[in-house]
């Protein structure tokens, strides 16, 4: 089989399932946020936790247990780094030095799960499993909460009440990530992945030399790691790991799991809003964007730009054998358009031309499909700023799904637009100007740019993944790529959440034929055209210095 | 409730003409040109965040290029000052040409002396007071050829206005006490007659004074949309700042990594050029609707001026467009306001053409429009000639009057016209047709029809004449005509017994929604009904089309009338309307309007009655008529100075193309960038990473000519949207998707397209100046 027509098989075969779990998943979670009864665990959990399940909370209430959890989240996982020499499981590690201790808590509460550490290295079981592993869960169900949270904001009318944060991320990790995670970490077990609490243990190499491995609960971690769009891998070159990812249909598996919740959430969202169609339409724009940049990656990729690729026929650097070109640009395209940024293979070798891609991804905001439920508040963010250009050109005041979009709305929505790409902007500016910054730069020219574009860009838009040839685990880039992540997260989430009571506290518009049809091609079209040109018109100059400074000739 | 002077309002366009005044005169650019100058003080400059970002970037690059002084340096610095030129000069000349209309209303208020009365219920006596120091509640007695002190309503005296001052209409009013018609304006003339007026109005805040300010745009408040919008560029105008000052490390780090590449006038070691990098800053925030944002509200408000309509706020104009439910009074705006015959239905036995000459006979003393409306039906049903009443001798008329509900003609036994037809007969003089009453007010409902919503004929009763009086009915001729139980009981009584088909004509035309009027003749002493003539509201021409194209755009029609409900949906059904309210009371219209709002819509009505006001407050778009009430005039947010309720489908259109037209602009504008950045990017980068000239797609002649091009698009493309701005985009009622794609590929694609034919174009004549090379 060519590697063409091998790359389509593997990316039509996950299209084709990914669009049969569309409609089962979207409803069965679409259940799980809507219904009124509690089962025994979260019974239980309320309990311990003391909270009135069947209150609602308006958004501020909602927002201030967002960053409540969130706070008290990075606070424990950093002292638990801190501290993890006196605990139990620790396989004998050194605490973590606090400014890395502070980046990787940030970093797993956000759902950044950026790594400025080798995971094999410097984290022993307890870290991994109860620290870590956790925040994959727990991270992942705040997301899903707050993409909740908006879309009650457009489903109901006339009302402060948008829902129980507590409830909404019990029911989302017991309910939804959990039971998946089973079922995925089976499958990667059943497929070669380890699954142990065991140490150290030294193996004798093909060449004869000794290596020391560090056993890990590898399956288990990768399951939520790949379906909460999380990225931290256990070990450092993350799902290049054999241990991580074995064969290429666990290759196959990890990119569904990734995508799986993403692009199912929109049939949530229909189902909420009372218009399955206005589902498909998110879901459409989400999967256009996905297609263009996945075809634009393989594309860049498989032509084998580049001295190096050329003279070795293919761009083979920094891949495993086992997946091959196409489906490691497959697994990029993934990883960089949700907010997991683990990785099959290595980003910095990557054409020039297909690393402007994967930066670009990340640079869309990661809303095709996005991050769960970052990834679909995002995509709803640029509808409504979309509406808004649109609506006016039909000549009413514009409306989404019969909200009005008026100087509220269009502010919050803004501010949500702009925190991101001002995280990475000022954030790249301001290591490109400090000597420190540049110190940690490996390589110089456009490339090493584009290496600490690329690092802010992931950063701030809560991807985690990374270009390499940065030595980020520096005090500098610790606290600002943690500052990055910490901002990027959780200013759009506060900036939803008020959006989401905004929306709700509206009386809705009905609909009539002088409304903006939103569930139609033309707004699909449109909202794609607003995603990719705006980011085109705020990024140019920067992707211009450096990939395309690289790639073009 | 129809007005009372029929007139062709002189600055009024025909309904479907293009909106005039979007022609730009060079002339009035120049006249504007100080005031464009004025607006460059930033403490103005200060409500448009866009242009003053702009100003910024001029002064700053004036100091640079003052510091190091070049061709190139100075070509954009003038440009730059340019391009806050030209938006001073869209909002001066929008400006502008409100300033001249109120010009002529100041000429109107002019000092004015009013006649207080001392004492309210005495006309007599009254002191002579400035029209300034006039509190609400005074009296004031106004005479013949003088002007009104203030607005009031008329609480004694009936007189005729000259209303030309607020309205440009010169024909006159009349303004009565009691009633709809009863407000006067300041500044308007009383012609004739002399009226007692209670002062409505506090000192300074008179109806024109409000016009003036209304029209001269000052105090002008942002609307919400406009707000909004004022936010998405304000984030933009962020964005890209963040993207050009963030450039600088990038673009110094890139120089660096490359020692061996000289200086250009682009980047040098110390980063991108201070001139280079405003002209990229200019160049990118959306400069083009910022400049054009307030012009194009200023410019809304003006089409409504120049259709006679004034609006309160610029949110009533922009709630307009959003309306969802047009509540519309069915006469006057649907209808023409009064019943005219339709068909003529005899009873078996009698000929058609027999029943027409008795229609027309008993019609030809009946003035009121019901009547004369038979007789042109007669005319051109029938070819029946219209005569006057002293073509008949031996006649005596009996018009309509309130009390017997019938007209008709008495024709004396004459040996030569016994048992003919009427019009055989000689015609002469005759002196006792002088009689015929008119009907001083056309508007009041003359005939009386069964259906209920019965008229009185104020003054009409003038003549008399009892129905039967007049010529003994002994071998006499009497025809009569009216209300169907009236005309019935007059055959009975003279012997008649109308049969049970006159019934059913008159029950069928009252199940058809029409008045059915019954024709009955005594000749030669037999009392007959003849036959039933049908009358019909007639709907107004091109009004289901207009009603069709307000569905197309998705906005319900809601009719409503006092008829009966049977009737209403009649005319309903023939207009085209969605839906109907019968027997409205001002209550009903008011819960109506409660109801349609709980359910999230928007509502716009027209009205002029006192009682009117609740509902016309409640509206979200409440057009009063100047005819009407001070009431109604406080009560809703736009007054229409011709009266004509019809316009609020023209208010909804214009409410709809301001909103198209800076939705068209923004998506121009940012589609705008794109070019832009081809041709930027490669001219500051192009010379350390020469790949980059790949990007130059236009092939611009040099760095310098690249970016001056660029920044002379920006500023020129906005002199050329003024008129565009000024006149807005072209609004074809469509639905939704269908006006998104014409303007989507108009103003996005277009927008992307049109700035690389104009770049080149500037590019390919400015290669020649010096220094761009």
């Amino acid at each position: 089989m060519n590697p063409t027509l091998a790359g389509i098989l593997f990316i039509g075969s996950l299209v084709l399932v990914l669009a049969v779990c569309y409609r089962p998943l979207g409803d069965y979670m679409y259940r799980v946020y809507t219904g009124s009864r509690h089962n025994a665990i979260e019974r239980g959990i309320y309990r311990l936790i003391g909270v009135n399940a069947d209150s609602e909370q308006r958004w501020g209430v909602y927002a201030r247990g967002v960053l409540a959890f969130s706070a008290i989240s990075i606070l424990f996982l950093y002292a638990l780094q801190r501290l993890q020499s006196h605990l139990l499981l620790s396989l004998g590690m050194e605490p973590v030095e606090p400014a890395l201790a502070w980046n990787t808590a940030v970093s797993f509460v956000t759902n950044t799960n950026w790594q400025a550490y080798s995971g094999e290295a410097t984290m022993g079981h307890l870290v991994q499993t109860a620290g870590l592993a956790v925040q994959n869960f727990v991270s992942a169900a705040v997301g899903m909460a707050v993409a909740i949270t908006l879309v009650r904001g457009f489903a109901r009318d006339k009302t402060g009440e948008l829902g129980n944060f507590w409830v909404d991320l019990t029911r989302g990790t017991v309910r939804i990530l959990l039971p998946i995670s089973l079922v995925a970490a089976l499958a990667l077990v059943a497929g070669g992945a380890i699954q142990t609490f065991a140490d150290h243990s030294t193996w004798t190499t093909l060449t004869g030399g000794e290596q020391t491995f560090t056993p890990a609960a590898a399956a288990s971690q990768e399951a939520i790691k790949d379906l909460g769009t999380n990225g931290g891998g256990i070990f450092n070159v993350n799902s290049a790991h054999p241990f991580e990812n074995p064969t290429s249909w666990t290759n196959w598996i990890e990119i569904f799991l990734i995508l799986l919740i993403p692009f199912a959430l929109p049939r949530t969202f229909g189902r909420m809003v009372g218009d399955n169609r206005q589902g498909y339409a998110i879901a459409a724009v989400m999967a256009s964007v996905f297609a263009i940049s996945v075809t634009l990656t393989n594309w860049a990729e498989l032509s084998a730009g580049g001295t190096v690729p050329q003279a070795i026929g293919a761009a083979m650097e920094g891949r495993e054998v086992r997946f091959g070109v196409s489906n490691s640009a497959m697994f990029a395209s993934a990883t960089t358009l949700t907010s997991t940024g683990s990785v099959d293979s290595f980003h910095d070798s990557y054409t020039a031309l297909g690393g402007a891609m994967l930066i670009w991804n990340m640079l869309l905001g990661e809303v095709a499909p996005g991050g769960v439920g970052a990834g679909l508040y995002g995509m709803l963010i640029l509808a409504v700023i979309t509406v808004f250009v649109a609506g006016l050109m039909v000549g009413r005041t514009p409306e989404y799904l019969g909200k009005k979009i008026g100087p509220r709305e269009i502010k919050l929505a803004s501010l949500y637009f702009l925190a991101t790409p001002l995280l990475v902007l000022i954030g790249t500016a301001v290591a490109m100007a400090t000597p420190a910054g540049r110190a940690a730069m490996l390589n110089t020219g456009p490339h090493g740019f584009s290496e600490i574009l690329y690092a802010y860009a992931s950063a701030s838009n809560n991807n985690g993944s990374a270009f390499a040839g940065v030595s980020v685990n520096t005090a500098f880039h610790n606290i600002t790529l943690g500052l990055c992540m910490a901002f990027g997260r959780f200013l759009p989430i506060v900036l939803v959440l008020a959006l989401a009571g905004s929306l709700a506290a509206q009386t809705p518009v009905p609909a009539s034929t002088g409304t903006l049809p939103t569930h139609r091609p033309q707004f699909v079209g449109m909202v794609v055209g607003v995603t990719v040109i705006l980011v085109a018109l705020t990024f140019l100059p920067a992707l211009a210095l450096g990939p395309l400074a690289e790639g073009l000739h | 409730m129809s007005t009372p002077t029929l007139h062709t309002p002189r600055r009024t366009p025909a309904p479907h003409d293009k909106v005039g005044g979007g022609l730009l005169d060079p002339r009035q650019m120049i006249r504007s040109l100080p005031d464009a100058l004025r607006k460059l003080n930033p403490v103005t400059l200060w409500r448009n965040p866009v242009m003053l970002i702009v100003e910024a970037g001029a002064v700053f690059t004036t100091v640079l290029a003052i510091a190091a002084p070049s061709f190139f340096a100075w070509a954009i610095v003038v440009w730059l000052w340019l391009t806050v030129i030209f938006a001073n000069l869209a909002e001066a000349v929008a400006e502008g040409r409100g300033k001249a209309q109120a010009a002529t209303l100041r000429a109107a208020k002019r000092d004015t002396t009013a006649r207080r009365l001392l004492s309210p219920d005495d006309p007599a006596h009254w002191e002579e007071v400035g029209a300034t120091e006039l509190r609400q509640g005074d009296v004031v007695v106004v005479e013949a050829g003088q002007i009104i002190p203030g607005d009031g309503d008329v609480i004694e005296g009936i007189a005729s206005v000259d209303e030309s001052a607020i309205t440009g209409e010169s024909a006159p009013v009349i303004r009565e006490s009691g009633g709809d018609r009863s407000a006067v304006t300041g500044g308007t003339k009383v012609l004739s007659d002399r009226i007692v007026v209670r002062i409505t109005q506090k000192p300074g805040e008179s109806f024109i004074d409000r016009m003036i300010s209304l029209v001269e745009g000052a105090n002008r408040q942002k609307t919400p949309n406009e707000i909004a919008l004022n936010i998405l560029l304000a984030a933009l105008t962020i964005i890209f700042l963040a993207a050009t000052a963030t450039m600088q490390p990038m673009a110094i780090y890139a120089k660096a990594t490359n020692p061996g590449i000289p200086d250009s006038l682009a980047l040098t070691g110390d980063g991108v050029t201070g001139v280079v990098l405003v002209s990229l800053l200019v160049c990118l925030i959306p400069t083009t609707i910022g400049a054009l944002l307030s012009a194009i509200g200023i410019a809304g408000m003006d089409r409504l001026v120049q259709r006679n309509v004034l609006a309160m706020s610029g949110r009533a104009v922009e709630a307009a467009g959003d309306v969802n439910t047009l509540l519309l009074d069915k006469t006057g705006t649907i209808t023409l306001g009064n019943r005219q015959a339709a068909e003529f239905l005899p009873v078996p036995g009698v000929p058609a053409m027999e029943l027409a000459r008795a229609a027309q006979l008993s019609s030809l003393a009946d003035e009121t429009p019901e009547g004369r409306s038979i007789v042109v039906y007669a005319k051109q049903g029938y070819g029946l000639r219209e005569r006057e009443p002293g073509e008949l001798a031996h006649a005596t008329w009996v018009p309509f009057t309130a009390q017997t509900r019938m007209s008709g003609v008495d024709i004396a036994p004459d040996p030569g016209a016994v048992g003919t037809a009427p019009d055989s007969g000689a015609v002469g003089t005759a002196p006792d047709a002088g009689a015929v009453g008119t009907a001083p007010d056309p508007g009041a409902v003359g005939t009386a029809p069964d259906a209920g919503a019965m008229g009185t004929a104020p003054d009409s009763g003038a003549v008399g004449i009892a129905p039967d009086s007049g010529v003994s009915g002994l071998g006499g001729r009497q025809v009569r005509k009216g209300a169907a139980t009236a005309v019935m009981k007059w055959v009975r009584d003279h012997g008649g017994h109308p049969t049970a088909d006159v019934g059913h004509l008159v029950d069928g035309i009252s199940a058809s929604g029409g008045t059915p009027l019954v024709v009955g003749e005594v000749n030669g002493g037999e009392a007959r009904v003849l036959g039933v003539i049908h009358l019909k509201d007639v709907v107004k021409e091109g009004m289901r089309e207009r009603f069709d194209e307000m569905r197309r755009m998705g906005i319900r029609t809601v009719m409503i009338t006092g008829d009966n409900p049977l009737t209403a949906k009649a005319i309903a059904e023939e207009a085209g309307v969605d839906d109907f309210l019968a027997e409205a009371t001002p209550e009903d219209k008011l819960a109506l309007i409660k109801k349609e709002q709980e359910g999230g819509r928007l509502v716009a009505m027209t009205g002029d009655g006192t009682n009117d006001a609740p509902a016309l407050a409640q509206a979200d778009v409440g057009v009063a008529m100047n005819t009407g009430t001070s009431a109604a005039k406080e009560a809703g947010n736009m007054v229409d100075l011709d009266s004509n309720p019809t316009k609020l489908i023209e208010i909804v259109e214009i409410g709809k193309q301001l909103l198209i037209t800076r939705g068209a602009l923004t998506t121009f504008s940012i589609a705008n960038d794109i070019a832009k950045y081809f041709a930027i990017i490669p001219a500051m980068f192009a010379a350390v990473y020469p790949g980059l000239d790949a990007l130059n797609i236009m092939r611009l002649s040099s760095p310098q000519s690249a970016i001056l091009a660029a920044v002379i698009f920006n500023a020129v493309i906005i002199v050329a949207l003024i008129p565009l701005a000024l006149r807005g985009v072209r609004y074809r009622p469509s639905s939704a998707a269908k006006l998104l794609s014409r303007n989507l590929y108009l103003y996005g694609l277009g927008g992307v397209i049109a700035p690389f034919i104009g770049i080149k174009l500037i590019d390919l004549v400015i290669q020649f100046l010096p220094g761009m090379s």
